[in-house]
């Protein structure tokens, strides 16, 4: 067995949450250029013009791209023949904490009943999926709540398929309109059970944003989609324009004979996320 | 699309020159208020004690800052989403709030409350925190300090730029979803 120490991990963690709250990742950034190029709307390019020089001035002060850094939410993938010494979960935590402080991030997380602020953004959110092998490879995404909020679960019937699943993802963007901070990302989930769709559509988030689906069907539903949302013209902001959406990411499971479940994860353009494999 | 510079507190007179779509560069001191400070807002209000700052001609951002590094008056500070804040916000237009900024839709009580007392609702660019930081000036807590990044706060900006998103006509720049039948 395979041993990591706690102190390794829970570093590692503090410098991810640092970094990705104030360095948009390359694909992003890239996109944010691309759409400058494309979007015919003039209120839509300076939305970009100005997320570009944002996203520069972060690098540079080190001030949070956004001052919502989100609940910290981590995709563990744990090999079953490694460990972490002092255990994962209490290592990710306090590299979470620590980071959180360190880096002027701001706390987000309360009680949800009396609103009192936990003060150190705890608890984070972690999914651990075991995999063969000895390697540990931990994602972390900051989640930030004006996107999460616009997010949706439902149980559609079989016979609605993909018409219906259509209909569900274009119509939440529609209604979610300026509130989420497009242009938007959506990671949408498939099948599985009422809690798998969420989870597998946020984890579709942490994919770049200019990869193809390996399959090709899914790549073509991501296509249709993402064609399906950007005739919204809603925009950058709300403002109008041909980008409300950079990207929509499916990941697909297997459902029982009786249901279709179907999860929409927004993610707002600021998609803050980072990896890190031991 | 005109362009506007307008100084808190606004007046009457400088609402009624704003038309949704206009751009503005506002200056002066502006007060942060999101979720958790607008309900205590409204209990002090029901309990007929004053609020913290003049409601009269002042501007309410919806921001909870991230905390300020060394040598910087506050951290990233972008708009939040500001349907949260509709269920308070009409009480303090009431009494002469002329304008809230934030982010996304409002609703129609909200509007309605904007055209009875001559108030706008003001769009500032969300996920841009880093940038907006650099146009306030100054900032200290002056009430509800156990709220952390949610406490009022007393913000001093210069040229903070917005867009005139419901004016006091009934005017909105939001586009409509083209949503199909």
């Amino acid at each position: 067995m395979r041993e990591i120490g706690a102190a390794e991990v829970s570093a590692a963690v503090a410098r991810m949450c640092r970094s990705a709250n104030t360095k948009l990742p390359d694909d992003v950034r890239r996109k944010l250029e691309e759409s400058l190029a494309r979007e015919t709307s003039e209120a839509g390019r300076e939305i970009f013009r100005q997320l570009l020089e944002n996203a520069d001035l972060a690098f540079k002060t080190k001030l949070p791209l956004c001052q919502d850094c989100g609940l910290a939410v981590f995709y563990v993938e744990m090999g079953e023949d490694v460990r972490v010494a002092g255990g994962l979960n209490k290592a990710i935590i306090e590299g979470m904490v620590a980071g959180y402080r360190d880096g002027f991030l701001r706390k987000s997380s309360c009680d949800p009943m009396t609103r009192r602020n936990t003060g150190d953004n705890t608890p984070a959110i972690i999914h651990v999926d075991l995999t063969p092998g000895d390697k540990l490879k931990i994602s972390y995404m900051a989640k930030g709540g004006g996107s999460e909020n616009m997010s949706r679960v439902t149980m559609l019937a079989p016979s609605q398929g993909w018409k219906g699943i259509k209909e569900f993802v274009v119509r939440r963007v529609a209604e979610a309109g300026p509130n989420p901070c497009p242009p938007v990302i959506l990671g949408v989930g498939i099948g599985g059970t009422f809690e798998y769709a969420p989870r597998i559509a946020k984890k579709a988030l942490l994919r770049k944003l200019d990869d193809t689906h390996p399959d090709p069907k899914i790549a073509a539903m991501e296509a249709e989609l993402l064609a399906g949302v950007n005739a919204l013209g809603i925009g950058p902001m709300g403002l109008g324009g041909d980008i409300t959406c950079l990207a929509v990411k499916i990941a697909m499971a297997p459902c029982h004979i009786a249901s279709l479940p179907l999860a929409v994860n927004v993610q707002c353009h600021s998609a803050r996320h980072e990896e890190v494999e031991f | 699309m005109a362009t506007h510079s307008l100084t808190t507190p606004l007046t009457d007179a400088d609402i009624e020159k704003l038309r949704a779509g206009d751009v503005v560069r506002l200056s002066g001191v502006i007060y942060s208020g999101r979720d958790a400070a607008h309900k205590k807002l409204v209990e002090l209000l029901d309990a007929g004690k004053p609020l913290p700052f003049d409601p009269r001609g002042a501007v309410i951002y919806y921001v909870g800052p991230s905390p300020a590094p060394a040598g910087r008056p506050i951290g990233s500070a972008g708009p939040t989403t500001s349907y949260r804040m509709d269920a308070y916000a009409p009480r303090l237009i009431a009494l002469g709030l002329k304008a809230s900024i934030g982010k996304g839709k409002r609703n129609d009580e909200v509007k309605k409350a904007m055209r009875e007392h001559k108030a706008v609702y003001f769009g500032a660019t969300g996920g841009a925190g880093a940038l907006l930081s650099m146009r306030i000036t100054a900032s200290r807590v002056i009430a509800f300090e156990e709220l952390g990044p949610e406490a009022v706060r007393e913000m001093t900006v210069r040229d903070f730029p917005l867009l005139v998103i419901n004016d006091a006509f009934g005017g909105e720049l939001y586009a409509t979803p083209n949503l199909p039948d």
